[in-house]
């Protein structure tokens, strides 16, 4: 029966020993082991939620991004437009202008083939007038009795005349 | 494993062939304490360390001397050993304060614990932030799961205070059941003294941290008919001592006659006389040992873990009775866990079962 009575000496140490030892180990090894590994635990759970922000903030950032973006391509659309109207009003008032300048130019055109043609009539006028004076003091000069003389003689100084 | 080989090889080596191999008397030898550790034995005689006796006499006071004076039959002063037992020669009152084999190998274990844990937690000091190497990263695991799956799980919020000693403990009792394993070594945690401590220090805490709740539980359970109530206090009074006894008594048990086991079965060969039953006993002991070796952290954790559930059921907080009385559960809805985690927490805990 040796085997399951407990000795008194045994009893003793070990009660001696293992409080020692539990005192020992609790004050130098479990508060620092379990001291630092709740720090880790809580450095990584720190650093898991720092890096979900993280996800978050770059979802946002790119949502914004993308938001920027697209206001950009509407601003171009805008502006693209924009351009085309400026650039057809531009062509129109190019066109009337140019039509206003081409009625212009064929107004005074036509002032002035107006002026030139009473200008070339007074001209004839002149000539036929002068002519007619020469005719006339031909005429006069050579006393002609006889009017069918007179007729080819007018006829032969109207041949000599051209007008011009 | 080498003494027993030495002390075993003795009848034959000296001689006295007609002395019959008793191997219980050789494995219960093994398996005891004693006043001297015996190494291994040769033709050239026996290698064996003496530790000093301290033996107290009410009578006589104090007194310090060797072990090898009264080694072997010898006597000495007023002291002579029987059966290991320390007696007087006069057959007065002794107590016996030596330091055994087993005080030897306690006061080397811890020693070996003490610098383990000292150097592991060093190396948290030094490589804070970094990923465990080595020995902090092989204990490392053992130490977040006696406080995830044992401490937390069991006790609850209040787990950090029994932290040390649950840690501890289960250390203390691994590295011992391992030392064990180790030839010639001491059979501590496989002593009734040892675990008889153990268990005591276990009832302990629990009774000093039991709540009004644990002893309304003991004297008066709840959701439980008024007449069987009266007969639940003697029930649930022996098992506050039941549960410490049967953590003396598993732990004993197991780490003794797992070393009984390979004792007997290298004694087969001793008592045989031939060589060709080394072919049996060689294999089977091999693996009953590595078995041993599972069984020794087993037994740690299984220590452990009911030392915390314990504890556990001391600091729980209060139920409510109005609730369907087949239900355990607490404020925190650790009980629930705990049943549902476990199955030794079901064979151990019939006090589950009551109510």
């Amino acid at each position: 029966m040796q085997l399951i009575t407990p000795e008194f000496g045994l009893l003793f140490w070990q009660t001696v020993i293992f409080l020692l030892l539990l005192l020992l180990l609790a004050r130098f090894a479990w508060k620092p082991i379990l001291g630092s590994l709740k720090e880790r635990e809580d450095s990584i759970d720190a650093a898991l939620k720092m890096a979900e922000n993280a996800k978050l903030e770059m979802q946002s950032l790119k949502a914004s991004n993308e938001k920027l973006l697209a206001d950009a391509r509407h601003e171009r659309d805008q502006m693209l437009k924009e351009g085309q109207r400026i650039a057809n009003q531009l062509v129109e008032q190019a066109k009337t202008t140019a039509v206003e300048e081409a009625n212009r130019i064929s107004q005074q055109a036509r002032e002035a083939i107006q002026q030139e043609k009473n200008q070339a009539l007074a001209e004839v006028k002149n000539t036929a007038a002068q002519l007619s004076m020469d005719i006339a003091e031909r005429v006069l000069r050579r006393e002609l009795a006889d009017p069918a003389a007179q007729q080819q003689l007018v006829d032969e100084y109207l041949k000599d005349v051209k007008l011009n | 494993m080498c003494t027993f080989v030495g002390s075993a090889a003795e009848p034959t080596e000296t001689g006295k062939k007609g002395e019959a191999f008793n191997p219980g008397e050789v494995i219960l030898h093994h398996v005891a304490d004693s006043h001297e550790w015996h190494w291994f034995s040769t033709d050239n005689g026996n290698f064996v360390s003496y530790f000093p006796i301290i033996a107290y006499q009410p009578s006589k006071g104090l007194s310090v001397f060797s072990s090898e004076k009264i080694a072997e039959g010898k006597t000495h002063d007023n002291f002579k050993l029987e059966d290991e037992r320390l007696t007087t020669l006069d057959g007065s009152k002794v107590y016996d304060f030596s330091i055994t084999k087993n005080v030897a190998a306690l006061a080397v274990s811890s020693l070996v614990l003490l610098i383990v844990f000292a150097s592991v937690a060093r190396s948290y000091k030094h490589r804070v932030g970094q990923a465990p190497t080595g020995l902090q990263g092989f204990l490392e695991p053992f130490v977040i799961f006696i406080r995830d799956e044992v401490a937390k799980k069991s006790i609850g919020p209040k787990y950090e205070r029994y932290m040390p000693y649950l840690l501890t403990v289960f250390f203390f009792i691994w590295f011992n059941n391992l030392l064990g394993l180790t030839p010639g070594a001491a059979n501590l945690t496989g002593n009734i003294a040892v675990t008889l401590m153990l268990a005591t220090l276990t009832l302990l805490i629990t009774l000093f941290s039991s709540n009004k709740n644990y002893w309304t539980h003991i004297f008066w359970t709840p959701g439980v008919p008024l007449p069987l109530r009266i007969i639940m206090i003697p029930v649930e009074v022996i098992g506050v001592i039941t549960k410490p006894f049967s953590l003396m008594v598993r732990l004993f048990a197991n780490i003794t006659a797992g070393h009984i086991i390979i004792l007997s079965f290298i004694s087969l060969i001793f008592i045989f006389r031939s060589a060709a039953t080394g072919l049996f006993s060689v294999p089977f002991g091999l693996f009953i040992s590595v078995l041993e070796l599972l069984v020794s952290i087993l037994q740690a954790y299984i220590f452990t873990l009911l030392t915390a559930m314990y504890i556990g059921g001391a600091v729980e907080e209060h139920h409510d009775d109005t609730h369907a009385a087949g239900h355990e559960h607490d404020d925190y809805g650790f009980a629930e866990e705990r049943r549902g985690g476990s199955n030794i927490a079901h064979l151990d805990r019939p006090d589950v079962a009551a109510h």
